[in-house]
């Protein structure tokens, strides 16, 4: 392929990522350094209501002569990042160790970061092992059950993020079926939305139960494709089960075991539908979550866009800081190989 | 081209089914729009404008988000949005609504003085309802215990405890405790209750003082007889727990009190009766914050948009279509729309309760106390840590905007 061929291939898709992709990220991290203000003033204002009229003195921001608000951008450098991060705050609770978890778990950004990394760590293991053993499992049905049994197993994935979170809500909730259910069995009150750690543990379950498909359909194709004459020469050998699995099929899965690390630790840092859905906000929230918050507007239709975009760049940095350890390993072993 | 789009329109037009019956008198030709809050009372209205044709409505729970880009786009996306004491505030610094002075002269004559809400002159929207959360009980209850009608937050204590004790309903109270906008607007009713203002003259916060911990300290207490899973209630989830017979009190909005009379979904029809909100303190006004919803209409659409929206806008809210739902909401109109349910609102403004405040400042405090006092009622902070944390998150988004310096 010549170079002219080449660019005339690449080009768009190399257009349409710098378009849509390096663009926006730039723009968002411009926007973490820069803050929109307006200038108040202090007006006497008579307004009436169906609850009468009153004459007062508001702060309104000034408007220019179209009537819209003027607003600046000011360069603010890391303000945002400190705002997000509070210093002063961590300083405080650092000086009173005995006491420190909890005071930092006031702060939003290190509590979010808490929950998303806890998120990210305690989902990753457990979503390989379940994905590999039913990967295995089903490779050794016959040929009449696999079809069934892959698309039973593959429903979790297809339903919509939010729409599983809320089942699973109204499934536990105060007077939810199983909740109902395991109160009468049990003789005893359960409310499984009182408290942030039963809240946790079943976010964790959901992302789990949600994303295990995934690595198993992957595991699945994999070991399509592991050489049956190994298999039949380890068991020669006399290899049990344990050691084929360990020594012959895990090796050769380990590059799938990457990848869906890999998609998983993206996926699962950026967390959001369960909080929603779960309406788990009081207890528990997440960066991906905090960026939100920052962007929505308030009742009075204010929003802080340089934090929103602070707390989304920080995201990213999160992002590549936990891939880091699997992008190495890859790397070296590309090298060796 | 176009035909195609026009025929896709009016297939979908014709595609969903309308509960309006043609109560119209105008045959409206241009085509129109609007994003309003969800609830019952929007919906008539809603309805009630669709029926003059060309008018297509976004009834939208989350609208308060859109509202402010819906309307700084040129042409609006909207022709019309549902606001309300807040909500507006931000829209007419930002001049997004048209002063409707010259309309309501040349086609508003049946209008009523206190519908129309002006701005230093300027009539910038028409109310059509006010609404407030007030006390709604179970007077059944109520009678078998020969308990009154709390009328102070300490007395919803005692008679919470009674109830509690008598075993009648899973739990004594209910409230829209949903962390977030919900549990930010408790903080708002309860601090005011105590009649201190939240700001200083010069913008700072004014929450961390001995009215606002004890402000925290009653929803905390009222918390201890709600349903543990409270943090996540909001208005429909309170509503269902009072229909269901789960809780026996609640200060619920004006526009659900009708719902606990709906036979299709309620099992305690005719037993729940209204009352003004608690005061904060015996003596006190009641600790409620009264609220108007009303309809501005955008001011980047045309002039000719703008005059068959003002048309529309008040066949939506005339006396014959707000008439036939009286329960449905507080309704303005002339003339007067008497309504059962309308008593518990009617008493807390009598009573002396405020108006939500409009003001920018209000917005964050309000958005700050829905963040950090779940920490406080989960136990994780001190009511002193949580009031002292919204203080520093209103000073950050204050300065951000430009507030304060």
């Amino acid at each position: 392929m010549n170079n002219r061929t080449f660019w005339w291939f690449v080009g768009p898709s190399l257009f349409m990522m710098v378009l849509f992709i390096a663009g926006p990220l730039v723009g968002v991290a411009v926007q973490s350094f820069q803050q929109q203000r307006a200038s108040f003033e202090t007006v006497e204002r008579e307004s009436c209501t169906p609850f009468g009229c009153t004459t007062e003195e508001a702060t309104v921001p000034i408007t220019g002569d179209d009537g819209r608000i003027i607003t600046r951008t000011v360069w603010v450098g890391w303000d945002n990042y400190a705002a997000l991060l509070n210093g002063p705050a961590v300083r405080n609770a650092l000086a009173n160790p005995g006491d420190a978890l909890r005071q930092l778990a006031q702060i939003p950004f290190w509590d979010a970061l808490r929950f998303t990394v806890t998120f990210a760590l305690v989902t990753l293991p457990l979503v390989i092992v379940l994905g590999l053993l039913l990967a295995l499992a089903v490779n050794t049905l016959t040929e009449q059950l696999k079809g069934p049994t892959i698309f039973v197993t593959l429903l979790p994935f297809i339903i919509t993020p939010v729409i599983g979170a809320l089942a699973i809500r109204w499934l536990f909730i105060g007077d939810g079926i199983l909740t109902a259910g395991l109160e009468r069995l049990l003789q005893q009150e359960i409310a499984m939305f009182a408290q942030g750690w039963t809240i946790e543990l079943m976010m964790l379950g959901y992302r789990v139960w949600h994303v295990v498909p995934f690595a198993f359909v992957i595991f699945y194709a994999g070991l399509q494709t592991v050489a049956s004459e190994r298999l039949e020469a380890a068991g020669i050998d006399g290899a049990t089960r344990w050691q084929k699995l360990r020594h012959v099929i895990v090796p050769h899965l380990m590059p799938l075991i990457v990848f869906v690390s890999l998609i998983h630790l993206m996926d699962s840092y950026r967390v959001f539908d369960e909080i929603v859905g779960f309406s788990a906000s009081g207890y528990r929230i997440s960066l991906q979550w905090l960026t939100y918050d920052f962007l929505i507007p308030d009742e009075s239709g204010n929003r802080s866009i340089g934090r929103a975009s602070a707390s989304a760049v920080l995201t990213m940095i999160g992002i590549v800081v936990i891939l880091i350890p699997l992008l190495r390993n890859t790397w070296k072993e590309q090298r060796q190989a | 081209m176009k035909r195609w789009i026009i025929g896709l329109a009016a297939a979908f037009a014709l595609g969903v089914p309308s509960t309006a019956m043609a109560q119209c008198s105008i045959n409206n030709e241009t085509p129109l729009t609007m994003l309003s809050n969800s609830f019952e009372a929007w919906k008539i209205m809603s309805d009630a404008m669709t029926s003059c044709g060309n008018f297509e409505g976004t009834l939208d729970a989350d609208y308060r988000l859109k509202v402010n880009d819906a309307l700084a786009a040129n042409p609006a996306v909207f022709s019309m949005v549902g606001v309300s004491n807040s909500t507006l505030t931000p829209l007419v610094a930002d001049g997004l609504v048209r002063p409707l002075n010259d309309l309501v002269e040349q086609y508003g004559a049946d209008l009523l003085p206190s519908q129309l809400i002006t701005v230093d002159g300027d009539i910038v929207a028409i109310s059509m309802m006010v609404n407030a959360q007030h006390l709604m009980y179970r007077a059944d209850i109520l009678d078998v215990l020969g308990l009154d009608v709390p009328e102070t937050y300490p007395e919803v204590l005692e008679v919470a405890a009674e109830i509690q004790d008598s075993g009648l309903v899973d739990y004594p109270l209910v409230g829209t405790f949903g962390a977030g906008w919900n549990l930010g607007e408790e903080f708002v009713n309860m601090y005011l209750g105590y009649d201190t203002p939240m700001f200083t003259a010069d913008n700072r916060p004014n929450v961390n003082n001995e009215d606002g911990v004890a402000a925290l300290e009653m929803l905390k207490a009222l918390g201890e007889y709600m349903d543990p899973e409270y943090l996540s209630f909001d208005s429909t989830a309170a509503q269902q727990k009072m229909q269901q017979s789960q809780a026996a009190m609640t200060n619920l909005w004006a526009t659900r009190a009708a719902a606990m009379d709906n036979a299709e979904e309620s099992e305690v029809v005719g037993m729940v009766e209204f009352a003004a909100a608690p005061a904060a303190f015996a003596g006190g006004a009641p600790a409620t914050t009264l609220w108007w919803d009303g309809i501005s209409i955008a001011a980047n659409i045309s002039d000719e948009e703008a005059e068959a929206a003002f048309k529309v806008l008040l066949e939506g809210i005339k006396y014959d279509v707000l008439s036939q739902h009286p329960d449905a909401a507080i309704w303005l109109s002339n003339p007067a729309i008497e309504s059962d349910v309308a008593v518990g609102a009617q008493a807390s403004a009598a009573g002396g309760a405020p108006a939500y405040p409009s003001s920018n400042l209000i917005g964050i405090m309000h958005n700050a106390a829905g963040e950090f006092i779940p920490a406080y009622l989960n136990g994780e902070t001190s009511a002193e840590e949580a009031l002292a944390a919204m203080e520093d998150a209103y000073l950050t988004a204050a300065q951000e905007n430009g507030l304060i310096n």
